[in-house]
């Protein structure tokens, strides 16, 4: 009997034990941890390691670094160090780098801020490696915008890291010169990644899956950093991205058709190549100019077409039973003229001095298509067309006349 | 024991020198007090901000919005150093000048009498190559501040002028959010006390006079010279006689929005800029396509609809409070009604 009354007390021990350990991980004292991060990331000596401490963290505000060189900001591992933004009143962002020189972060997860998960400005030689960055609240037009957003840095490296469920683009890179972006895996997001408005950007390796778009490349109007050129895309697996858009109205990406694979915009010189594009159920791949977002242009300054795009040596494949979006523009298109998804569509818009007879455009802004396989291909020629329906009439399948060479690029550089 | 007895001497130290109304000004730029009152900027009661000898009050003609917060701006610089006139930016201030903005509520706005909080006090000291930023957070017995480097929120409530009950949770920011407003190319940068903000009178002790002769007679500016004619004037947001709805809504978004919005601010990668000079109308948002807004754009397709406030995504986040919408992303936690309704009038009255 002795026996049985101290078995039960070293199991209710025990089970007193574990209830403590899960009750100290649930009552962290948040404004404590909050003010000393923050206290950290202020004082940091330039070339300091600032470690993120295991655990599950809430914080209400932003965490901000300022002008420092040499940064190491670092977590355990992406399951150990959790930084939640769900309960966030002040800030838009989890993680805000500013005017930083040589700054790596990795290790940990950030989730649910109200904005960007972690922003990077006006940043020199960034390194986001090993992170985590999500929404825990699933796919809702009130989540944050972008998992990752370096924007206007020079010598972007991101790598190996997840992203998930972002009301616009997971990874965001923009106005940035010298970016990479590899061995990410991105999904549920509207757009998985993006690149606007880089010089010399490279996106290989990685995975999207289960976006409305995997990649994106896009040059925007009326920015600071004009005239976005030179980007590759390749060795990536851009896989059923048949995921509703549930970004709000307004924003680029809320126009992208569900089911989009790759789509490049009114970018110069871009090599997608080597990429694995499989079962988006609208298209696998377009490039196309400004003039599909119907928005109006105000600068003088801004070319709205695709030009030097050479989509070479992919491999399309997609389930015969794929119903194009319906819910779009481009995806109703689509569907009017094809019944099934599309590999390749290039909308042919451009002025008259940049466009030749046959139906491409003139060197130096010829883009070429070719060793693709057996794809299905779509020359919109929206240009000769008045309005949306018009392109039923317009529209070619000959892609001869984009079967040319492009020199290679030279990508992003890390 | 002794440990207590020693912290109990020190503060009692540190509470006589608070009441020593002979110091002078004291100011040391290569590092801050912790104690707001270790500067002598005010004398006797800390908390009736009686400012010392040269320091001076100002104000400016159109201020930022600060969750309804009342503002007492004051500098200082040292003896024979002063600030030199810039046409359209801030004036360029003499290294140790000391930039001090209290920021306090009164208990009733219908009636001051009754008092006032003090929450924080800013200071803005240029050093030998550089401005910094330190907030200084009041007490509760409002008898000094200390230095808080990470910020801090605070509740707090007063009755407003239309006689509401407000609480709010005041934030104040930390040292690095001081530069997300007070930047200029990456560079700390005051932003008030520009000419065309400062070009108004003031009731000073001793007479009223335009805020920028009384810097001149007092050796606090140089190179300002009022027959020149060339200085830039703000309208005064809520003053109908001071200019045009347009004038007066563009005054409003530059000293609210400019700081970010301009092309060497900090919000330049949204291409939306709304400094008073700026002459490009896709620059002021009209029919163009935000950036990097995501769902802060609320539905809305363009920054700017003219004649249409309620389809512009301006407007949309400036009236709301959740910090994934609203605009400025720092320094409100309420919405400015009397600002909204000034830029939807404004935009509405657009052709």
């Amino acid at each position: 009997m002795k026996k049985i009354i101290y078995l039960l007390l070293l199991i209710i021990l025990i089970v007193s034990c574990k209830t403590n350990t899960k009750k100290e991980a649930e009552f962290v004292n948040d404004a404590n941890f909050q003010k000393t991060l923050q206290e950290q990331f202020i004082m940091a000596e330039d070339g300091a390691t600032i470690e993120i401490p295991d655990g599950n963290w809430i914080l209400t505000k932003s965490l901000s670094i300022e002008g420092k060189n040499n940064i190491t900001i670092k977590g355990n591992g992406k399951d150990k160090c959790i930084l939640s933004f769900l309960n966030q009143t002040e800030g838009a962002e989890g993680i805000n780098v500013t005017n930083c020189n040589n700054i790596t972060i990795e290790g940990f997860t950030i989730q649910d801020a109200k904005g960007d998960n972690l922003k990077l400005k006006a940043c020199n030689q960034v390194i986001i490696k090993n992170m985590n960055s999500t929404w825990t609240t699933g796919a809702d037009s009130a989540n944050g915008n972008y998992g990752y957003y370096p924007v206007e840095c020079h010598d972007v490296l991101i790598e190996h890291s997840d992203v998930s469920y972002c009301a616009d683009a997971g990874v965001y890179v923009g106005q940035s010169i010298n970016v990479t972006v590899r061995n990410c895996t991105a999904h549920h997001n509207v757009c998985g990644i993006e690149i606007e408005n880089c010089i010399n950007a490279d996106v290989y390796d990685n995975y999207t899956y289960n976006n409305s778009g995997g990649i994106v490349v896009y040059d925007l109007p009326g920015l600071p950093l004009k005239h976005g050129r030179n980007c590759r895309v390749y060795n990536n697996k851009v896989e059923a991205n048949n995921f509703k858009n549930f970004a709000k109205p307004g924003s680029y990406v809320s126009d992208i058709p569900p089911g989009s694979g790759i789509i490049i915009m009114a970018y110069d010189s871009v090599e997608v190549f080597n990429n694995t594009i499989k079962d988006n159920k609208t298209l696998g791949c377009c490039a196309v100019s400004y003039q599909v977002t119907g928005r109006p242009i105000n600068d003088s300054l801004y070319s709205a077409f695709c030009t030097a795009i050479n989509i070479h040596n992919n491999t399309f494949s997609r389930k015969i039973t794929l119903i194009p979006d319906m819910t779009s523009m481009l995806g109703k298109l689509v569907l009017a003229i094809s019944k099934t998804p599309l590999d390749i569509i290039f909308d042919g818009n451009a002025t008259a001095d940049m466009r030749a007879e046959n139906g491409n455009f003139k060197p130096p802004y010829q883009n070429c298509f070719t060793n693709n396989g057996d794809i299905k291909f779509y020359n919109l020629n929206m240009w000769k067309a008045k309005k949306e329906t018009d392109v039923l009439k317009t529209y070619t399948t000959d892609i001869t006349p984009f079967d040319c060479s492009l020199p290679k690029l030279n990508g992003g550089g890390n | 024991m002794l440990l207590l007895i020693q912290c109990k001497t020190k503060t009692k130290t540190n509470s006589t020198t608070d009441t020593n109304t002979n110091s002078t000004v004291t100011v040391d730029v290569s590092q801050p007090f912790e104690k707001l009152s270790a500067y002598h900027l005010f004398k006797g009661t800390l908390n009736d901000l009686i400012p010392n000898d040269g320091v001076l009050p100002y104000d400016l003609i159109t201020p930022l919005f600060t969750d309804y917060a009342h503002k007492a701006r004051f500098v200082w610089m040292p003896k024979g150093e002063t600030a030199k006139y810039v046409k359209d930016e801030a004036l360029d201030f003499p290294v140790g000048t000391v930039l001090i903005k209290n920021f306090y509520y009164p208990i009733d706005e219908r009636d001051e009498s009754k008092g006032r909080r003090i929450i924080e006090t800013r200071l803005l000291i240029k050093q030998a190559d550089k401005w910094e930023a330190f907030p200084y957070i009041w007490n509760d017995e409002q008898t000094d501040a200390t230095l808080e480097i990470v910020g801090g929120t605070l509740p707090v409530s007063w009755i407003n002028k239309a006689g509401k009950k407000m609480d709010i949770a005041y934030v104040v920011p930390n040292k690095n959010e001081c530069k997300n407003c007070h930047n200029v190319k990456n560079v700390l940068t005051p932003i008030g006390p520009k000419v065309r903000n400062l070009n108004c009178d003031f009731a000073y002790t001793d007479g009223t006079m335009n805020q920028l002769e009384k810097w001149t007679s007092v050796g606090y500016l140089t190179g300002f010279v009022p027959a020149d004619n060339i200085h830039n004037k703000l309208a005064k947001w809520n003053d109908e006689t001071s200019g045009s709805l347009e004038e007066r809504a563009k005054s409003y978004l530059e000293i609210n929005c400019a700081h970010c919005h301009r092309p060497e601010g900090n919000a330049n990668t949204t291409g939306l800029f709304l400094q008073l000079s700026e002459k490009n109308k896709e620059a002021w948002g009209i029919m163009k396509s935000p950036v990097a807004a995501g769902s802060g754009s609320g539905d809305r397709l363009y920054d700017v609809v003219p004649s249409k406030p309620d389809e512009s995504i301006l407007v949309y986040r400036m009236e709301h409070n959740d910090p994934q919408i609203r605009m400025p992303e720092l320094g409100r936690s309420v919405v400015h009604q009397e600002g909204v309704d000034l830029v939807k009038a404004w935009i509405a009255s657009m052709k």
